[in-house]
């Protein structure tokens, strides 16, 4: 499982405090908690209160290589802000994440090409967001499409083909296994699957739990990357469980450290 | 017809470790050896680089062994009683890459000796080649405890290869090689997910993981070999998937199982169609070894000499 943590983001307000008053120590903290959890990745966002978002992702992400060597995932969506980051980036980055627009894929794919980065690719362009599957995996076809055009690694390339909100449209989180099993097959090596976990169970009452379980079923249909709460310990152990499961990892008695390291 | 490309691609590698220190590294070793470093199954090397090439250690018993048939006892009968000649012979004579100590005669029931004596017997083979130990107690789990410790500070800061610990017993040996600077060997019998979890508690004491060598327990061809084989070609497999807990190097212990099978021991008269056993005996002990090579080997403990000079021909044709 690739874990992107999520923790270090603007939208938290320790976060937001320690970018405001450039105080690293909550960052590092977060930083090194995530990591000693498992984390694959360390998200990290400015949020929308920044003053400089540009300024705020390069101290951000100075501060958590000067912490980690864990690799980061750039979360912006602005093509300035992820070029900030990747201008000081020492340790290995996945960019979160561009749009599926032909020219929006171009940039970013060009960029992500030259920083020799991951980039996570949304299944939506500026009109908006499909609802069903057959048009998520248009837009997956497509994301392959610009990655072998570019000649950019096909393992690389994670795709998200975002998951709505369990109390928004309880329809779309069950279209998500469908789409994870067909994505597998597009090509080989395969992109990756992602998705944004936390979004999925935001202001729920079972928020943990509801996480856990879709978490598990993804994974037995081919998800394979997630940005969460790294944190949250059952969450993980039942990730690592489900891959024990499907036969992705050798079983030992402590599958659960080994997983860790 | 264009021939597709089948070659597949791996994304991890075997540890890579070198045993044995020389003077400038805090030991007295003439030479070290380098194991490991593997990215593609062996002997496909249009997949990956096949890393170090294998290398052979010949055995060397505190004891004079009670039970090797004659075949056996011929090429070392002058040096049996004495542990260093042993030693020198098989590096000198026989061009065994390491020695592996086998301490059988610490074993209560098979001598019983002390650390004391043990110690001495360490300390002369290491006076008497230059070339890295492999120091393999009992596995009588008290005696191992009480003498491994012991002959660890005697070769202290030599980068030895020590065994064998396992999922019961572990703890005492482990952190006496994580002060002395030794390599481990993790032993799990036929199974592969107590490989891992034995890999596992190690590491939990800190020790390192590229300080680890993995042990299977080895079948001799017609007693089992195709066990060890299909384990040792998973480990392998799981190395070279990316599996940090599974990426060591891989020792066998051909020499000791070849000549305890019937058809390497049998004297002539036994079975007189099977042929002469001088022959048969050392091919017995050489397609063992060369069969557990294509699983991925690193360390192969042989006792033979012509069984020793066939097998290190076959590795320096194919590698």
């Amino acid at each position: 499982m690739i874990s992107i943590g999520e923790r270090i983001n603007g939208m938290f307000k320790d976060v937001r405090e320690a970018i405001k008053n450039k105080d690293p120590k909550a960052v590092r903290e977060l930083a090194i908690k995530q990591t000693e959890a498992g984390a694959s990745f360390l998200d990290v966002n400015v949020g929308t209160a920044a003053a400089d978002p540009v300024e705020a992702m390069k101290w951000l992400i100075e501060v958590v290589q000067d912490t980690v060597k864990t690799p980061i995932a750039i979360d912006s969506q602005k093509f300035d802000v992820v070029k900030a980051g990747l201008s000081v980036a020492k340790n290995e980055i996945l960019i979160n994440s561009s749009k599926g627009d032909p020219e929006e894929l171009d940039k970013f794919m060009t960029l992500a090409k030259e920083y020799n980065a991951s980039l996570i690719c949304l299944t939506m362009d500026k009109t908006g967001i499909p609802q069903d599957v057959e048009r998520r995996m248009e837009f997956a076809m497509k994301i392959v499409e610009k990655a072998v055009e570019h000649e950019y690694e096909l393992s690389k390339v994670y795709i998200d083909p975002i998951l709505f909100p369990i109390n928004v449209d309880q329809k779309q989180p069950a279209l998500m296994f469908d789409i994870f099993n067909q994505i597998k097959m597009i090509s080989d090596p395969p992109p990756h699957r992602n998705v944004g976990l936390s979004n999925f169970s935001q202001g729920t009452k079972e928020k943990r739990l509801l996480a856990r379980i879709f978490l598990t079923m993804g994974i037995s249909y081919g998800l394979d990357a997630a940005v969460m709460d790294v944190l949250d310990k059952d969450l993980m152990d039942a990730a690592m469980t489900a891959e024990i499961i499907m036969n992705q990892h050798l079983y030992s008695d402590s599958y659960l450290t080994a997983g860790r390291k | 017809m264009e021939i597709p490309n089948v070659a597949d691609k791996w994304s991890g590698t075997v540890n890579e470790i070198t045993l044995g220190a020389t003077k400038d590294k805090g030991g007295t070793r003439a030479k070290t050896i380098t194991i490991g470093g593997a990215k593609s199954i062996p002997f496909m090397d249009f997949e990956g680089n096949p890393g170090q090439k294998p290398v052979v250690a010949m055995d060397v018993y505190d004891v004079p062994p009670e039970d090797w048939p004659e075949t056996l006892v011929k090429p070392f009968a002058d040096v049996l009683n004495d542990p260093a000649q042993w030693a020198k012979k098989c590096v000198e004579q026989y061009g065994a890459d390491l020695i592996c100590l086998k301490l059988e005669g610490i074993h209560p029931d098979k001598g019983n000796k002390t650390a004391e004596e043990t110690v001495k017997t360490v300390k002369s083979i290491l006076a008497a080649v230059g070339v890295p130990l492999i120091i393999w107690g009992c596995e009588h789990d008290e005696k191992d405890n009480e003498v491994m410790p012991k002959v660890s500070q005697a070769a202290k800061g030599e980068c030895c290869l020590m065994g064998v610990v396992t999922q019961d017993n572990y703890k005492t040996l482990t952190a006496t090689c994580l002060a002395d600077g030794h390599a481990l060997i993790t032993l799990a019998p036929v199974d592969i997910n107590i490989a891992k979890q034995v890999n596992i508690l190690v590491s939990e004491m800190d020790f390192p993981l590229n300080r680890i060598v993995m042990f299977q327990s080895t079948g001799a061809l017609g007693y089992g070999l195709e066990y060890t084989y299909s384990i040792q070609e998973r480990e392998r497999l799981a190395a070279l998937t990316g599996d940090k807990m599974m990426s060591m190097p891989v020792i066998c212990d051909v020499g000791h199982e070849a000549w305890r099978t019937k058809e390497s021991k049998s004297d002539d008269n036994e079975v007189p169609q099977w042929g002469a056993r001088d022959e048969r005996g050392p091919m017995w002990e050489a397609i063992t070894a060369i069969g557990l090579l294509q699983s991925g080997v690193d360390i192969i403990r042989m006792n033979h000499p012509k069984a020793v000079a066939t097998v290190k021909k076959s590795i320096d044709r194919l590698y």
